[in-house]
């Protein structure tokens, strides 16, 4: 089984804005191999006829009605932020987007 | 940078298209959370710790979402999937307070249609590759830079009212053959789509609120080859005229780079309304970059089939075959028609005869006093304040006799000027017909008085002379006289024959 790549941690890194030194990159390649070679071993037990499971229960359209229900004051929604400004939630500066 | 004209592109190259539409659903809650989904809420007055991706919250699918989405692929002629999940597609940007949007990925609710659209009287038919359910973002406000964009910006706030407000996601396969027409077909497809998407009455799709937004694809490929170029995405392009003219400028980039010798980047752009013209974006993330995920919060949808049978039978006349049968039963050429939809009055038309007006009267006072206001005042007809129900009151006094046009138009004025509705402004205005015998008689006698000579000359057979009296009859009544009983009554009074 072909390991993770430092590229792949590197590329995996980049898409959730991580900024992972160079031992970093080797540290997490040989956890994430880890991690997978754990998972792969669920399929060394599933049969061909069993199709991959993404919800154990055997529910579906589980759904509600189109109710207003009460929403979170602005306050309350602006308790857990970080920061605020003007009644939104402040971020810091976004990079990489035009 | 000089772009090759139009004309020397679709000489060398084909486009070809793709476009996606997000039509934001007119339900009272979002997706996945009770929170209301009115438009121009104070800041985040509008969110619970389900949108706002809080720990330990649980999102449930709103069934009137699910529900607009199968009626939409329905009236796509779309086949309905039998069993669907929801996917996490996740991508670090604060839009999404959740870090990921809950979408569907390979496993849309409706996919495999059409859409047939008419171009110039031509039926051009435009494949549907899917039709999935997900949520829309936050709203952010760019602070520090230049007119608001992110760019030298010091930071962003956000608004996450809008974030989790249900979307459908229209993707169109592949539009080929267009050629020349290509923008057309664009613009008439989204077009199209907006009136089927509020015939079914899941949105009021109104672009210019975003209720409803395009992403156009373009790539050129040299005329005779079959591989596909690379494509640009346009994104947000927030009206059906930006459609046309963001396709029409790509295809010209394109072909003047590729003229060149240069290559297309895949990436997204921006389409700047003031000049026509886009400007480079992001580079395209690969779809792989998502991470999609299936939504392990949500259960599978699995529309019954005799549930969708049941939606079926709810699907109203299409807007195309309606088009056609009003075109008929109204008796109207290809050009009338035209006029009528250009000026987005078929509607208002139809509503107007529902609320018991004639339809030619409806149609004629739609068509010609009131888009004269709405030209004057540079509104569309739907936003005068006057109401199909309104115009049918009008029209009614008319054919009841009690307003002639002359009246009935200062009626209308005053209808629109907020003096209330048809009646009031009647019996404010005090603009009923004289139908008082009496009255009229009286004026006609004075009429008569006054102009001896024209009186002498019916009396002698010019009867065509009765209209200077009828006119001095008009002048004293201020209007308010029915023309065609003074005329009888002057020549009776007269002896003539009519």
């Amino acid at each position: 089984m072909p390991g993770i790549t430092r590229e792949e941690v590197a590329h995996l890194a980049r898409l959730s804005r991580l900024e992972l030194k160079d031992e970093e990159l080797d540290h997490f390649a040989e956890q994430l191999d880890a991690i997978i070679d754990a998972v792969a071993r669920v399929g060394e037990i599933a049969a061909d006829d069993i199709p991959p499971t993404s919800h154990p229960l055997p529910l579906t359209n589980v759904m509600r009605p189109d109710e207003v229900r009460p929403s979170l004051t602005p306050q309350e929604a602006l308790a857990g932020a970080p920061a605020s400004e003007e009644q939104r939630f402040k971020v810091p500066q976004i990079l990489g987007e035009d | 940078m000089d772009l090759v004209s139009y004309e020397d592109a679709l000489a060398s190259y084909d486009p070809v298209m793709g476009l996606e539409v997000h039509v934001e659903l007119g339900t009272n809650t979002k997706m996945f959370c009770g929170c209301a989904t009115t438009f121009g809420a104070e800041p985040n007055s509008q969110v619970c710790p389900t949108c706002l991706g809080l720990p330990g919250s649980l999102p449930v699918v709103n069934a009137t979402a699910v529900e607009s989405a199968v009626r939409i692929g329905l009236a796509l002629n779309c086949e309905i999937a039998e069993w669907c999940r929801f996917a996490r597609k996740n991508y670090f940007y604060p839009d999404m307070p959740k870090n990921f949007q809950t979408s569907q990925y390979d496993e849309p609710i409706a996919f495999n249609g059409y859409l047939d659209v008419e171009v110039d009287g031509e039926t051009f038919r435009v494949e549907i590759e899917r039709a999935h359910m997900e949520e829309d973002t936050g709203k952010s406000t760019h602070v520090g830079g230049a007119t608001g964009r992110i760019h030298g910006a010091d930071h962003s706030l956000l608004d996450y009212n809008r974030a989790g407000i249900p979307l459908i996601e229209i993707v169109t396969k592949p539009i080929e053959g267009a050629g020349e027409r290509a923008p057309e077909v664009a613009k008439a497809y989204v077009a199209e789509l907006r009136e089927l998407i509020r015939a079914l009455g899941v949105s009021e799709a109104r672009m210019e609120l975003g209720q409803m937004r395009c992403d156009a694809n373009v790539s050129l490929r040299p005329i005779g080859r079959e591989k596909y170029g690379t494509r640009s995405e346009t994104k947000n392009v927030n009206s059906l005229r930006s459609v046309e003219r963001a396709v029409r400028f790509e295809i010209q980039r394109h072909a003047t780079v590729l003229k060149e010798g240069g290559t297309i980047v895949q990436e997204t752009r921006h389409f700047h309304e003031d000049d026509g013209t886009t400007t480079a974006g992001r580079v395209k993330e690969e779809a792989e970059d998502y991470r999609y995920f299936p939504e392990p919060d949500l259960v599978p949808v699995a529309p019954s089939r005799d549930w969708v049978e049941e939606l079926r039978g709810t699907l109203p006349e299409l807007p195309r075959v309606r088009r056609r049968r009003v075109q008929a039963d109204w008796g109207l050429s290809d050009h009338e028609m035209q006029s009528v939809l250009n000026a987005g009055a078929i509607d208002l038309i139809l509503e107007t005869i529902d609320a018991g007006a004639p339809a030619d009267a409806a149609r004629k006072w739609w068509m010609g006093e009131l888009s004269r206001r709405a030209n004057e005042d540079g509104v569309e007809l739907s936003a005068l304040a006057i109401t199909p129900t309104e115009v049918a009151r009008v029209s009614a006094l008319v054919v009841e006799g009690s307003l002639n046009d002359k009246l009935a138009r200062q009626v209308i004025e005053g209808v629109l000027g907020g003096e209330g509705d048809p009646d009031t402004v009647v019996e404010k205005r005090g603009l009923r017909i004289v139908s008082d015998e009496g009255a009229l008689g009286t004026a006609v006698d004075e009429a008569i008085a006054a102009n001896p000579g024209v009186a002498d000359k019916i009396r002698d057979g010019k009867v065509a002379a009765a209209g200077a009296l009828v006119g001095a009859v008009m002048k004293a009544t201020r209007g308010q006289a029915d023309a065609a009983r003074v005329k009888d009554l002057i020549l009776e009074k007269l002896g003539a024959q009519g």
